[in-house]
């Protein structure tokens, strides 16, 4: 356990080595956050004020807090792990004694607990200041918001994590990748909240595990759903996690026997 | 003459203009080589584009305009921005790669030959793969003109042709501004996204519906509104929101042109601090 809290506060460090990096972050988000809330009020106008219970300043939450959220969560992907595979430094850090997936996954929670803060707090008071923000009236919702987003964290890691397991057995997954980018920000909430799709996508975003990384920690944060409601989507939450688990697992050991046929 | 400049001209030395060429036809054959490999990259590119349509979609279906414009409205000003910032990331989307260029030395080697630093940029690495998104825009666009039934007129032609045109000009010079701002902030390629990712977002929208100050950056700083929304204003009839009038769009050479310049300068005294500080 702790060697890997040691693992999470190395890349909470090396993370924060990058300041300049920070603040560009946290501009660039800004003005898509502009952008985003600008797009979205002009609907609420156009449709007389509310859209599927979403108001100015619902609106207004829900985007700040997605640009809050965007670098913690981790939407975009990485490719460490499918670079090692590439050059076979995997099979060094397979005789490692660390779990592979526990220790990456450590790592990403180090990344998410740097930038969750780093990137995440001046979007939001730069939000409250201009366009302003909807408190939840709700005591529960931040525990509650924490660990749902300590959840989506989880989620976005072991998506990432499947996709790169990919590359031991092909040797380009880069496509993959592009299509895993694509359906996630379609289907996660990251546009437009999944509640306002209409019925045929939305039945197919909550079929998949996207609206679990982003939309879900979103609602629960912002009080969109209180007490049951939001016990309930945590639920499905970790089952997602254990689904990814269960599958990750299975992957990382059909291709352990295939390096193993290969090694030989 | 003729005979003259046959003679004067050194056997071994190809023009410049032969270099590039040679250089590009190397580049598109690579690409062509692994044809599955450029299918799947082009349809990806296709689809990008047609997930940032999916917002103004959905949008949409909530309510009956948007920014003042009907489903088929926003939807014409979706493709011809779409068309316009493709063919511009195309040819210039390269430049996004220069802090890549710089940690792996490969700046060093195009400073010291003698072609224009983006002129090599340009053909070192043209991605013919993203052809796959223009195309998505030029099909969107036609057919809006038969959806909208649009009154063919002179006018209107002109607009059409010219739009993407211009469009194309205003989102390379947003690509290379950016490129020259990453010679003095190297970590700093998230920094220059908010003008030619976030300006490209805002060029693809209704401008009627961005806040009133994101209208004055986003038309008379980086004029991304210019690209599709104000030509579109005058092609459909309408008239602009505050601060964006329709007749602006007829400006569009004037703001292609406002924008180059400002890209060349940035360009300029990027690379020439980039010379000075690399020794």
């Amino acid at each position: 356990m702790r060697r890997y809290f040691l693992l999470a506060s190395a890349e909470f460090r090396r993370q924060s080595t990058y300041r300049l990096a920070l603040a560009a972050g946290v501009f660039t988000n800004s003005i898509f956050g502009f952008i985003r809330f600008s797009v979205f009020y002009a609907a609420l106008i156009g449709a007389g004020g509310t859209i599927a219970g979403y108001d100015k300043a619902e609106a207004s939450t829900y985007v700040w807090l997605g640009q809050g959220l965007l670098a913690g969560i981790g939407l975009m992907s990485q490719h460490e792990v499918s670079e090692r595979v590439r050059t076979g430094e995997i099979a060094i850090d397979l005789s490692r004694p660390l779990d592979l997936q526990l220790s990456y996954w450590a790592r990403d929670f180090g990344r998410a607990a740097l930038m969750l803060p780093a990137r995440g707090l001046l979007p939001l008071i730069i939000g409250a200041l201009t366009t302003g923000l909807a408190l939840p009236d709700s005591w529960t919702a931040a525990p509650l918001g924490l660990f749902s987003l300590a959840c989506a964290v989880s989620i976005s890691f072991l998506l990432r994590y499947g996709v790169n397991l990919i590359s031991f057995w092909t040797f380009d997954v880069q496509g993959y990748a592009n299509l895993y980018l694509l359906l996630m920000s379609l289907l996660s909430g990251f546009y437009v909240p999944v509640h306002i799709f209409p019925g045929w996508l939305q039945t197919i975003a909550q079929a998949s595990p996207f609206p679990s990384m982003f939309q879900s920690p979103i609602d629960v944060i912002s009080g969109r759903v209180i007490g049951g409601a939001a016990l309930q989507v945590i639920g499905v939450q970790l089952i997602w996690i254990a689904v990814l688990v269960l599958i990750t697992r299975l992957m990382m050991w059909r291709a352990q026997s295939r390096l193993v046929v290969q090694g030989g | 003459m003729a005979e003259l400049q046959s003679v004067r001209r050194d056997p071994t030395s190809i023009s410049v203009r032969e270099s590039y060429a040679t250089v590009l036809r190397s580049r598109i054959r690579a690409q062509l080589t692994y044809r599955s490999s450029f299918w799947i990259n082009a349809v990806n590119s296709f689809f990008t584009g047609a997930l940032e349509f999916v917002e103004i979609y959905v949008l949409l279906t909530n309510t009956p305009t948007l920014g003042g414009m009907t489903f088929g409205q926003a939807t014409l000003v979706f493709g011809l921005a779409n068309l316009g910032f493709s063919l511009a990331d195309l040819i210039f989307g390269q430049t996004d790669q220069i802090p890549r260029y710089i940690r792996e030395g490969k700046l060093e080697a195009f400073l010291v030959r003698p072609m224009p630093v983006l002129a090599q940029m340009i053909t070192s690495d043209f991605q013919l793969r993203r052809v796959g998104r223009a195309l998505l825009g030029l099909l969107v666009a036609i057919a809006m003109v038969f959806w909208l039934d649009l009154d063919l007129s002179a006018q209107n032609i002109y607009l059409l042709i010219t739009t993407p045109i211009y469009g194309a000009a205003i989102y390379a010079a947003l690509f290379v501004l950016a490129g020259g701002i990453q010679f003095w902030i190297i970590d700093g390629s998230e920094f220059t996204n908010a003008f030619v990712y976030g300006g490209s977002y805002a060029g693809h929208l209704p401008g009627s519906v961005l806040l009133a100050p994101l209208r004055v950056l986003f038309t008379f700083v980086f004029p991304v509104t210019v690209t599709a929304y104000l030509p579109c204003l005058l092609i459909l009839g309408l008239d602009g929101p505050t601060f964006l009038p329709a007749w602006l769009g007829w400006f569009a050479p004037v703001f292609a042109v406002w924008s180059w310049l400002l890209a060349y300068l940035i360009w300029r005294l990027g690379v020439r601090h980039y010379t000075g500080a690399g020794g």
